[in-house]
């Protein structure tokens, strides 16, 4: 009897642990079937070029380059500012504030990571973007750069939160033996906390790096959405998520464009895919020693 | 018998976490380059008063003192501001080994390269010294880059006893030192610590009365927060005293 129950318990849990990779593998074979005709049609080569032109009275053209060229530079950026801001802010949060400090800002930078995206967008568009037009002295101020510091604003409390975990599980032994050695505060912190905490503060940024990837209504809202391929952070982009979310409710099912953006959205979600491989593959490693 | 020279110096130390009194108008004098071990029940005040040589208290909220500490003659609560030079002469070695999580050479390396060492052969040099100090050089001459969380727990406790002395104190402190090892572990630091006498005076506390009888040639035996009698080992282990003395080492209590 109880060895039946036991048999029904532990199948409960294998399909409540297996539900979410059923899930996910239905959406990657949603997404191949939806994207699979473009391939017979005008061909996997008119993905890689180097022009997304959807919708014109002479020829459409699908090249996804400037798409991913678009998140790459926005999300890059975005990553160089919040490495800073995330980890120092953690480090500052878990070992140097004292409790009243601590205090309050937990909670604030926990009320920060729950601001809708959109009203952040509104803010980037109203404040921000004249103010970098200005600085800069550019056309317009919705570009690369615009876009990032927001995502950047959005993705560093996740970064700080983790991060701070992972500073506080470090052994008080190590710091006592630092200390010990005649080390100082700072440097106990920089050269012994912080090293044994970076395997959880890498697995923080990724994690920050994913939430940059997949936001959406921000770089739409800031980033000019000008498909081109470029470098230069003062320049209008578009990202992969901007595009399927202004072009997908107009599109007409089943042509071309339709399923050029399920290309998009696959390419978004081997994206993602990959930056989670390599996290796990950087936290083992570090784990192994 | 040869006259020592008078190396740390507590005057009516009275200390305190917070409201509770940890220790009791305690005065002493430890030798130099002597064993002095520190025994007496749990709680009775031995790791607070080992720690107050190198202002590990401080780092605890809400402590405060009273009294004299002295290393050298010299007060170590002046100023404020020299706990790092003073944690570099006297070093420490923790009852659980915390090596870091970083590669054996690292780990001796860490304390002269924070004190400004920077040059690879120095470093070098330092690492191997301090490990062949410990006891430690022929077990892992071969693999000073792997990890040192890997060592077993006996060498892992000889790999800090070769950080503490990278920096070249005078003095090492020891908080039970051998109280998580193997016996054969325990008689390899044992004997080490008879070698390192030569040269730095030591202070051990320890919970195992055989182990202070072996190792030391004072010993301190406290009792809730009072220095209760401190003599040399085989007067306080053969004709003690004070009767709380001979009942402690006797196995009446504690």
């Amino acid at each position: 009897m109880t060895n039946w129950r036991e048999k029904f318990i532990e199948l409960l849990l294998i399909g409540a642990a297996s539900a979410s990779i059923l899930i996910v593998l239905l959406i990657f074979l949603f997404l191949a079937k939806e994207a699979f005709p473009f391939v017979l049609d005008p061909g996997i080569k008119e993905l890689l070029g180097s022009q997304w032109i959807p919708v014109s009275f002479k020829k459409e053209v699908f090249g996804i380059l400037p798409l991913i060229t678009g998140s790459l530079l926005v999300t890059a950026l975005a990553t160089i500012i919040m490495i800073p801001f995330g980890v120092l802010g953690a480090v500052y949060i878990a070992e140097i504030a004292i409790g009243r400090e601590r205090a309050f800002l937990k909670p604030f930078i926990e009320i920060m990571a729950g601001i809708p995206s959109v009203v952040i967008g509104f803010f980037g568009l109203i404040i921000l973007s004249p103010v970098l037009k200005k600085i800069f002295q550019l056309n317009t101020g919705l570009t690369a750069l615009s876009g990032a510091i927001l995502l950047a604003l959005m993705a560093i409390p996740t970064v700080i939160s983790i991060s701070e975990d992972a500073i506080r599980s470090v052994p008080k032994s190590y710091k006592e033996a630092s200390l010990a050695l005649g080390a100082s505060r700072l440097q106990t912190i920089f050269k012994v906390v912080v090293p044994a905490a970076l395997p959880g503060i890498i697995a923080a940024v990724m994690l920050g790096i994913g939430r940059v990837v997949g936001e959406t209504m921000v770089v739409l809202m800031v980033t000019g959405n000008a498909a081109k391929i470029t470098f230069n952070p003062f320049e209008s982009v578009r990202t992969m998520t901007a595009t399927i979310a202004a072009e997908m409710g107009e599109v007409a099912f089943g042509s071309d464009h339709y399923q050029a953006l399920f290309w998009v959205g696959i390419v978004l979600l081997s994206v993602t895919f990959g930056l989670n491989f390599i996290a796990q593959k950087v936290l083992t490693r570090y784990r192994m020693g | 018998m040869v006259r020592t020279n008078v190396k740390m110096e507590m005057r009516a130390v009275n200390f305190y976490y917070g409201n509770t009194q940890a220790l009791f108008d305690v005065s002493i004098a430890i030798p130099e380059k002597r064993v002095t071990a520190l025994i007496g029940p749990s709680g009775c005040g031995k790791s607070t008063f080992l720690r107050m040589f190198n202002r590990m208290n401080d780092i605890i909220d809400g402590t405060n003192h009273t009294g004299e500490v002295m290393i050298d003659g010299e007060s170590i609560y002046q100023n404020n501001n020299s706990s790092a030079e003073l944690r570099k002469k006297v070093g420490m070695v923790f009852q659980k080994s915390n090596p870091f999580p970083k590669s054996i050479f690292e780990n001796v390396a860490y304390g002269p390269k924070i004190h400004g060492i920077k040059e690879r052969t120095q470093l070098q040099e330092i690492v191997e010294n301090s490990l062949k100090a410990a006891a430690l050089w022929e077990e892992v001459k071969d693999r000073l880059n792997k990890n040192a969380t890997n060592l077993s727990g006996g060498q892992q406790q000889r790999l800090c006893i070769a950080r503490a002395l990278a920096v070249e104190p005078d003095i090492l402190l020891m908080d039970e030192p051998a109280s998580a090892l193997d016996p054969k572990s325990t008689t390899r630091i044992e004997n080490l610590i008879s070698e390192l006498q030569k040269n730095y005076t030591i202070v051990i506390v320890t919970h195992n009365m055989q182990q202070a009888a072996r190792v030391s040639n004072y010993t301190a035996f406290f009792y809730e927060g009072h220095l209760v009698e401190f003599d040399k080992t085989n007067k306080i282990f053969t004709t003690p005293i004070k009767q709380q003395t001979e009942d402690y080492i006797t196995g009446r209590f504690g």
